[in-house]
């Protein structure tokens, strides 16, 4: 008999079968789905307030009971029992269909909001028409798509954030951590947004009017914060629409590089980020879908770098569009933003070269050298060619190129849609400008790594299996190594799933954090000094 | 160039190849019969659980074996004509060699039971026994119960495997308390709490007697010395410990013991012959070392030592510090320098032992009493740095010392509850000493100047 079977249960431990109270709990979270999905068919729901509650309120109770169900009366542990057998989470019919489903409602979403409802100048109708009450009464507008996407998105964070932390509740770091992003996710991504659009217009903002804001989305991840329609936005809204603006380019230039050097790009990828909430809550269960072959990494920097270096330049071209060439009138003219990030890009490369050389990969080194060449040459085209618009394209192309292939094919249709086909981290990985830059720095300078406890490896391969990243830890836990590398997100699950307590993500001295003590794989010293020497 | 054939692809074989290739350009050829490629044998039982797939166990990819040039046969060997250096294999086709290194590991013991060959009854050693397993055991209609003959690591494994399908086990254990050959009594106790609270029927001081067959030739029941009772059962897991896998090499001319005897430099009595891992009897222990060492990480030491041997540079094989580390269900174990159970305990070894209130924690800590040495170190449900223990033992610190450090020593995940002024308080209030904790330091544990 077959151990593989087509169960919908996310955790599931078949060969067991899910119990009478999950079967009834599925019902229910259906039953709210069935709402949303009628108000989607243009069903008009007579009260949307109340409907919409028992819709978002049907499809929480019945999931957290389903995982409740799941896990209670279990011994703490690690709870991977049967994630292979199970159709859904093993690439099979249920993974596919689910990949379908998601990626259908992504291209929906991102490309025909009309068929939710989302009516330009009139009323709502659809599914958007059913959360109108919602947006209405937390920042007064009617709302859109966008709106639609963020509580749900902010549920399904929040709903399972808690069964993840049922699933982990031996593993504290996993609890605070989920603890933090459904925080984020909540107060920054959701309500904060919204509440300073009631303030668009007040006296507060000096009449001013906000961008939609959430403030932990930082650039590059956040493209688009430094358009021109979004620096106006902030410039006319006082002093807070300053200090906003203020705190969006330390984000950038501050903040981000020192957290990132004190805690590694955790911080940011499994604490705070959004897109990390998602992939670590509701795609928990796909995390061992993520392809860990050495072709699949070399794929994944060349992609990865290349999306740096596309929003670079198209950050670029876009804030040069706005600028002016009159130094009276403002200092910051077209010429010398250009010559500034030709400075700024010429000296993280010099750095690079003089001082990190010797730990990058050849292709790295390539990379590296074939890219800056590429951005100092077009600088430079630039200036000798007059007037016009940097880079040989429009700003308004790149931009719109990007957005379209990188802000919404990549991240949403790819990176969530085929959360059941290729894990639930593949924008991270592939894709994340922000997750890149962060990496590049906790590769080259960064207390963080995950420590390998000397010899105790027994390259069973949890580590490796379970790593979202697609990062083949084991390779480097059996040679006694430590793990640094750039894609790591800190999600600590390797650590928690090896069970013989060999990895521990630490922030510790730089000294002899990259090339770790290979020493101690229990062997002779002697011989061990002969074995690592090269 | 020099043919160098090893026999066996687990973690002792796989080690000598990777190191003979990054020491020299000689040939180097795997002969296996189990798999075509190396995997983890450790992790036999998660693929079973359903946490990873068969590959994933597979620590390189395959293009690795071509690209390091290192010949993967899969055949079983017959023979060994340490006369003409060849091995017979598959009963038919000849290999020759130069060098060769045995590095073929265990099989499970099996001590003369009534009906032990029986169909429905396995060991739990390589991939043939995972492939029998899902045979014998898919699920717990096929299997309605299993029984699993004795309590050692494998058996506790196999009863956690089962368990994730439901099906019902019965564990006979020859000792009083769990693996208490091994661990001292209070951490024995504290696992034997652990595997009821799974739901593993334990038979403590029960011997099998005998193993009662169908009308089919496979399991139908067994019968338990003590009382008599006979249980009926679908499947029977013989996990009694292991032996060396040498029934191929009676007529070799190689010397053998319960394992294949080598000296310190893992050389056989016949020139060129090696053997390593699991299948290799020392003459002579290894300082409280057994002769026959089946771990994974004594099979990894042993391969690094051979490739230096081979290539030209003759050297002891001189394990460190020994430590090990096994889980029992949802507890992890780790131990570092010699903890011995009160069977084995030297007379100069005196333990201080902590267990928390509630949760299944412990540690033991052995010391010599009179000179105060820390001896080694067993832990339950805590991690524990290898290297600083490791650096301790090296150092000779007395047991005191390990006690204020121990937060220094902890390994587990951030955020952790840690435990360290409780176990001092109780070493205090033990003892009648009042030594002080010490908080954790960055700077002595990378030995930062």
């Amino acid at each position: 008999m077959s151990t593989y079977d087509r169960s919908m249960a996310l955790t599931g431990q078949p060969p067991k079968e899910i119990n009478l109270n999950q079967k009834i709990a599925s019902v229910v979270g259906m039953l709210g789905l069935a709402i949303l999905l009628l108000a989607t068919f243009n069903v008009s729901f007579p009260n949307k307030t109340l409907w919409l509650t028992l819709s978002l309120a049907s499809i929480s109770g019945g999931t957290i009971w389903f995982a409740w169900e799941q896990y209670k009366g279990k011994y703490p542990g690690i709870k991977n029992d049967g994630v292979w057998f199970k159709s859904l989470t093993n690439l099979g019919f249920w993974g596919w269909i689910a990949g379908l489903a998601i990626t259908t409602f992504y291209v929906i979403l991102y490309f025909f909001p009309e068929y939710l409802g989302l009516v330009n100048g009139g009323d709502n109708k659809g599914v958007i028409a059913l959360f109108d009450p919602l947006s209405k009464a937390l920042s007064g507008n009617p709302a859109s798509q966008w709106f639609v996407y963020g509580a749900l998105y902010t549920v399904a964070i929040l709903v399972f954030g808690i069964k993840f932390m049922w699933k982990y509740r031996h593993n504290r770091y996993e609890r605070i951590r989920t603890m933090s992003v459904m925080f984020f996710q909540t107060s920054f991504a959701f309500l904060i947004p919204e509440f300073m659009a009631r303030l668009n217009g007040s006296s507060v903002l000096q009449g001013g009017s906000l961008p939609f804001l959430d403030l932990k989305n930082i650039w590059p991840l956040n493209y688009y914060n430094f358009e021109s329609y979004r620096i106006k936005g902030f410039l006319s809204s006082g002093d807070i629409g300053f200090a906003m603006l203020v705190f969006a380019i330390l984000s950038v230039f501050v903040i981000t590089p020192f957290l990132t050097y004190k805690f590694g790009k955790r911080w940011y990828c499994s604490w705070v980020c959004g897109c990390g909430g998602l992939a670590e809550t509701i795609g928990d269960p796909f995390r061992q879908l993520s392809d860990k072959s050495v072709k699949a990494w070399r794929i994944e920097r060349w992609v990865i770098h290349s999306v740096v270096v596309f929003v670079t330049l198209m950050t670029t071209a876009v804030i040069y569009s706005y600028l002016g060439n009159d130094t009276s009138k403002y200092w910051l003219t077209k010429t010398t933003f250009l010559l500034g990030v030709a400075a700024l890009l010429t000296l993280v490369f010099a750095w690079v070269m003089i001082f990190k050389r010797d730990q990058l990969q050849k292709d790295a080194k390539y990379g590296a050298v074939g890219y800056f060449v590429i951005i100092i040459s077009l600088i430079a085209i630039h200036f000798f060619s007059g007037e016009g618009h940097v880079f040989l394209f429009k700003s308004g192309a790149l931009r719109k190129n990007y957005s379209f292939l990188i802000g919404s094919i990549f991240s949403g249709v790819i990176g969530t849609g085929f959360y059941p086909i290729f894990g639930n981290r593949a924008w991270c990985r592939f894709g994340c400008p922000m997750a890149a830059m962060m990496g590049f720095q906790q590769r080259l300078f960064s207390k963080f790594r995950i420590t390998t406890n000397g010899g105790q490896c027994i390259s069973c391969g949890n580590c490796s299996t379970y790593c979202e990243m697609g990062i083949d830890v084991r390779a480097y836990a059996q040679k006694g190594e430590n793990i640094v590398r750039s894609s790591c997100v800190g999600c600590g699950i390797c650590s928690a799933v090896c069970p013989r307590g060999v990895l521990k993500l630490e922030n510790g001295p730089l000294q002899g954090r990259i090339d770790s003590n290979q020493v101690l794989l229990g062997n002779d010293v002697d011989l061990m000094e002969l074995v690592n020497s090269k | 160039m020099e043919n160098i054939v090893i026999i066996g692809n687990g973690i002792a074989g796989v080690s000598a190849a990777r190191h003979i290739r990054k020491l020299s350009d000689k040939r180097i050829i795997i002969v296996s019969a189990e798999t075509d490629y190396f995997f983890s044998r450790t992790a036999l039982m998660y693929v079973y659980m359903g946490h990873m797939k068969f590959e994933h166990t597979q620590p390189y990819e395959n293009w690795f074996w071509e690209k390091n040039r290192i010949e993967l046969v899969n055949a079983f060997v017959n023979k060994v004509d340490t006369e003409n250096k060849a091995l017979t294999l598959d009963g038919s086709r000849t290999l020759h060699y130069d060098k060769l290194i045995l590095a073929t590991g265990s099989k499970p013991n099996k001590f003369g039971w009534p009906g032990q060959d029986l169909h429905g009854v396995q060991g739990l050693y390589s991939k043939q026994d995972l492939d029998m397993l899902e045979v014998n055991a898919p699920n717990k209609e096929v299997c309605k119960r299993a029984v699993i003959v004795g309590g050692g690591l494998i058996g506790i494994e196999l009863a956690e495997m089962l368990r994730t399908r439901d099906i019902p086990v019965t564990f006979l254990v020859r000792e009083n308390s769990f693996w208490n050959g091994v661990l001292p009594e209070g951490e024995s106790q504290m696992i034997n709490e652990h595997i009821l609270e799974h739901h593993i029927d334990l038979r403590l001081a029960t011997n099998l007697k005998e193993i009662v067959s169908d009308e089919n030739g496979k399991v139908k029941s067994i019968i338990i010395a003590e009382t008599g009772e006979e249980l009926p059962c679908d499947m029977v897991g013989l996990t009694a410990g292991v032996t060396p896998n040498m029934d191929f090499l009676k007529d070799s001319g190689i010397e053998l013991g319960r394992g294949i005897k080598v000296n310190r430099y893992l050389e056989t009595n016949v020139p060129d012959v090696y053997a390593i891992g699991d299948c290799a009897e020392q003459h002579e222990a290894i300082g409280n070392r057994r002769p026959i060492e089946a771990v994974w990480y004594t099979g990894r030491m042993m391969g690094e030592t051979v490739a230096q041997t081979i290539c030209g540079n003759r050297i002891e094989y001189k394990p460190g510090h020994w430590f090990n580390s096994a889980k029992f269900l949802d507890i992890e174990y780790q131990t570092y320098g010699w903890v011995f159970s009160e069977r084995g305990m030297k007379d100069y070894e005196a333990h201080f032992h902590w267990r928390h209130p509630s949760e299944k924690l412990c540690i033991t800590v052995a010391y010599n009493k009179e000179t105060e040495q820390f001896l080694g170190i067993n832990t339950f449900g805590i991690r524990m740095r290898h290297e600083l223990f490791d650096r301790w033992l090296t150092e000779e610190r007395d047991v005191n010392y390990v006690i204020q450090h121990l937060p220094d020593a902890n390994f587990d995940p951030e955020f952790y509850k840690h435990h360290e002024s409780a176990i001092l308080t109780k070493y205090n209030s033990d003892r009648g000493t009042s030594i002080k904790p010490k908080k954790k330091s960055i700077k002595r544990i990378f030995q930062l100047t």
